[in-house]
Formats: C-alpha cells, structure tokens, sequence
C-alpha cells in the first residue's frame, strides 16, 4: 500500500501575538494528501490560528509552512477556507457569492456564474440561486460558504469549525455528507472542531493539539470502515472506542 | 386607496400637531404665533406671488453648491481616513472641533475670511454638513466587517478588491445614515447664514418678515424651507433603496 505523500508540510510552527501570548510552540505536523485530517483540541488550544497559518491569513512568528514543497507566505489557489461564520456577503445573491472566489480571479462572468451553479446543485441548494443570504437557514448558508470553496477547485480544502454554528440535526447530517465529500472529491481536506464526535466520525487523522501553548500531543487514526451505513458508524464498536480514548487523553487538560 | 398602518399612524401624528398648533394659534398664547390655517393661507399668498419661488431661487444656489461639495469631497475624504490611520491623523481633529463648536459663534470668523456673499454661505453649509458626513462615513468604513474582509484575502482579493467589492458595499448603509443626517445639517447652515451673514433667499424672508410683524408669513417661509429639508431626506432614502435594495440588510 502506498503511503500518502504530505500535501502539506508544517515546520516548527511557533505563533506568539502581540502581549507575548504563546498560542503555538513548535509545531510540527504533516498532513497526507487526499485526506482528511482534523485538529482536534480544547478551546483556545490555537487550532484556528494554526489552519489560518496554514491558509496564509495569518504569519507565523517562526517556522515555516510548505504546500506542495512550497513555502507559504499568503493565500494561494491550491487552498480554500470554509469559515465558521459563513462570511456571505449580505449584499449579493447566493450565485455571486458562489462565484466570488472566481469573480477575484478574473473568471468571466457566464464561465463562473456555470461553475457556480454546477456546485449549488451539488450542496443542494439548487433553486436557491437568486436568494439573499438573509433568506436561508444557517445550515444553508454554510453550504454556500462549501459550494465556494468547492467552486475555485483548490487542492487543499480547509475548513475552521464549519458545522458548530448550525443546529444538531443539520450538524449530523453535515457529517454525514462530509463521507461522501471526502470520497467524490479528490482533496486534501483540514478540518477544525472541537467535537470529539464529528472528528471521529469524519477523519481519516485526528491530530490532538495540547492546551495553549499548543503542541501536538497525539495523532490518532480512527481507521473506521467507510463502506459502513453513514448512521451505523455511530453505533461501531470502534467509533465508540476511539472517542472515549480521546476524551480520555483530553479529560486531563480541563483541570 | 387603503393606507398602510404605518402611513396612517404618520399621517396621524402630523395631523395631531398641526391641530395643536392651530389651536395655540387662535388661543392668543402670544402675538406672534399664528395658527396653522393663517399660516398655510400666507405661504399660499407667498407662492402666487412669486416671492417664495424666487427667495428659494436665491437659497438654492448657496445651498446647492455647499451639499455638493460636501457630499462628494465628504464622502470621499471620509473613505480615505477610514482606509488609512494617516488620513484620520491628519484630518479627524478638524471634524471633531468643527461638529461641536456652536456654529454662531464660526460665523463672524467666516465672515471676516470670505465676506458677506456666497462663498461665506457656501462654507457655513459645508461647516455643517461635512463633520457629520465625514466622521460616519470614516466610521463606517473602518468597521466593515473583518470576516468578509479575510474571506475576501482568502480567496486571493488584491487590497483594491477588498475596498471595492466588500468594504465599500458593507459601509454603505452607514455612509447613507451620514448623508441624511448631513444634508439636514446643511439645511439648517443655510438658513443660520441666511440670518446671521447678509438675508438673502429664505433667511431673507424670515428675517424681513419678523421685522415687520408679518408672522404668518414669517412661519410660512420658515415652514417652506422645513418641509424641503425633508423631502430631500426623504429623497435621498428612496435613492438608497434604489441602488442598494434593502436585501442588503444583515
């Protein structure tokens, strides 16, 4: 079988902001290509700050970060970012915001309005293009934040908390789909949430970051059977297993 | 035609203002108040005879100009010191003096720069109608919403794209709330240099009106400049909602 190669490269990341605030120290993480790895971590454990880093949204204060063997000091094409508050612009119609991504790169206009409608129909939103963000539920709204990092065809997908603003049912079945994502898509995806369960569920790689400052204190793979029945997962002996072992692991964190 | 609740309210308020002002009129609560009716009958007088048409001729050519260059040079000025903190260094002191200093007591001085004629006027109403203008318009577009902006860098937005298409869009609706509040700045600038530098126009008619005892048209001139402020507020929100339909509303 032959191992993934690291897509993604993190080296001895360290972030410190300003007020001498230690979020990250020395980081080191790879993360394989094709898969979808989560940072998984208490609150403030530097998770965002980390995938932002990765993103080129933020600098780090030392370190480096290669995409692709290259080194990263900005946002790039091959990365897209899935935010945790949707970033919709209130002000255009769910097409446009599709189509932002491409809109800044100069796509024109009937090439990236195709695209984009191409990638509402596969979030399932198709019918929904000509509505206002301030028109749809939460849990649609993030599937338009989705269909726009999907739209600008990035090779890294990454994604800050995606699911922990909408409600449980939709949460749930956002997992589900993720399965399906993972599998139709060839992407590398980096996930962020502080959900024990969702990153169990869907991962092929769970790292555990330590406390702030953060460190990388386990990588865990869940190795769950993906042929099995999305709900059924749920119920899987090993599903079940590797969660309590991370909450284990993380129980001695919140003192 | 069936009113909306809304209208109906509105319309009721002011219907209920101008019966308490007729009746305070006719009660002689002072000599110089006339009621509404003689008020609405002299400013009727006013328009047949040409007297208003031509004093807001006068008016509107100071006060045209003044909201003009506010409006442009406000707005303009304003999303450069909201986007650069030189910008806001250089200039937001100016503003700040210029909004809370009484404005009567600015006007001798305007008057002793630029005389009695229409540069002074010009000036009063933009002393008025900038500060406002550029203060909301800076504000607005210094808290344009971070996400948006980073979700813009994200996706590979040049600074230039990131002003145009999301810090601008989101700062409009404040820029808009500037621009009402502004114009009805400027239209009080007008009367006030119409009053206090040389009558002209409207200020003219107030003034000479007052000082021949004539009150109803004092009231109805003052009336007239009243009810134009607040069309062109009204005005400027239709044209708002126009160009930005209100699904803009987060």
């Amino acid at each position: 079988m032959t191992t993934a190669e690291p897509i993604v490269q993190v080296k001895n990341v360290k972030k410190i902001y300003p007020g001498n605030v230690e979020a990250l120290s020395d980081i080191t993480l790879d993360f394989p290509q094709g898969k979808l790895t989560t940072l998984l971590g208490p609150s403030g454990c530097g998770k965002t700050t980390l995938l932002k880093i990765i993103a080129g949204l933020l600098d780090a204060s030392s370190g480096q970060v290669l995409v692709e063997g290259k080194p990263v000091n900005g946002p790039g094409p091959e990365r897209a970012f899935v935010f945790q508050d949707f970033a919709l612009m209130p002000w255009a119609t769910v097409l446009r915001n599709v189509a932002f991504g491409l809109e800044l790169t100069g796509v024109p206009k009937s090439q990236r309005e195709a695209v984009a409608e191409k990638y509402i129909a596969k979030v399932g939103l198709k019918g929904f293009e000509l509505k206002y963000p301030h028109e749809l539920s939460g849990g649609m709204r993030q599937r338009v934040g989705l269909a726009r990092a999907l739209s600008v065809d990035a090779k890294v997908l990454l994604m800050d908390e995606p699911f922990s603003a909408v409600d449980e049912q939709t949460r749930r079945k956002f997992q589900e789909d993720m399965l399906g994502l993972v599998a139709n898509e060839k992407k590398t995806f980096i996930f962020v949430t502080h959900s024990i369960e969702e990153a169990v569920y869907v991962s092929d790689r769970i790292v555990l970051l330590h406390r702030r400052p953060s460190r990388v204190s386990a990588i865990i793979e869940p190795n769950i059977s993906r042929h099995l029945d999305p709900e059924a997962i749920r119920r899987e002996p090993q599903y079940l297993d590797a969660v309590e072992n991370i909450w284990q692991s993380l129980k001695k964190f919140l003192d | 035609m069936s009113l909306s609740k809304t209208t109906l309210l509105k319309l009721s308020s002011f219907v209920l203002v101008l019966l308490a002002w007729e009746y305070a009129g006719r009660s002689g609560l002072s000599l110089a108040l006339p009621s509404f009716s003689e008020t609405l009958s002299a400013l009727i007088e006013m328009l047949a005879d040409g007297s208003l048409g031509v004093a807001f001729g006068k008016t509107l050519q100071p006060l045209g100009l003044g909201l003009l260059i506010s409006i442009f040079l406000g707005v303009g000025l304003g999303i450069f010191m909201g986007l650069k903190e030189f910008g806001e260094w250089l200039f937001a002191p100016i503003f700040i003096v210029a909004q809370a200093a009484p404005l009567a007591a600015l006007i001798p001085v305007l008057t002793f720069a630029y005389g009695i004629g229409t540069t002074a006027k010009v000036f009063t109403v933009c002393i008025m109608a900038m500060p406002i203008l550029v203060l909301n318009t800076m504000g607005a577009v210094r808290n344009a919403p971070g996400s948006l902006i980073e979700m813009c860098k994200s996706f590979l937005g040049t600074r230039s794209q990131v002003v145009l298409k999301v810090i601008l869009p989101a700062a409009s609706p404040l820029i808009f709330v500037g621009l009402r509040l502004g114009c009805a700045s400027g239209f009080i600038g007008i009367v006030l240099a119409e009053l206090l530098i040389t009558p002209t126009g409207i200020g003219d008619l107030i003034s000479y009106n007052q000082s021949v005892a004539e009150y109803a048209k004092m009231y109805a001139a003052i009336l007239s400049i009243i009810v134009t402020s607040v069309l062109f507020i009204e005005l400027l929100e239709k044209t708002e909602y126009a160009l930005f339909s209100p699904q803009k509303r987060v």
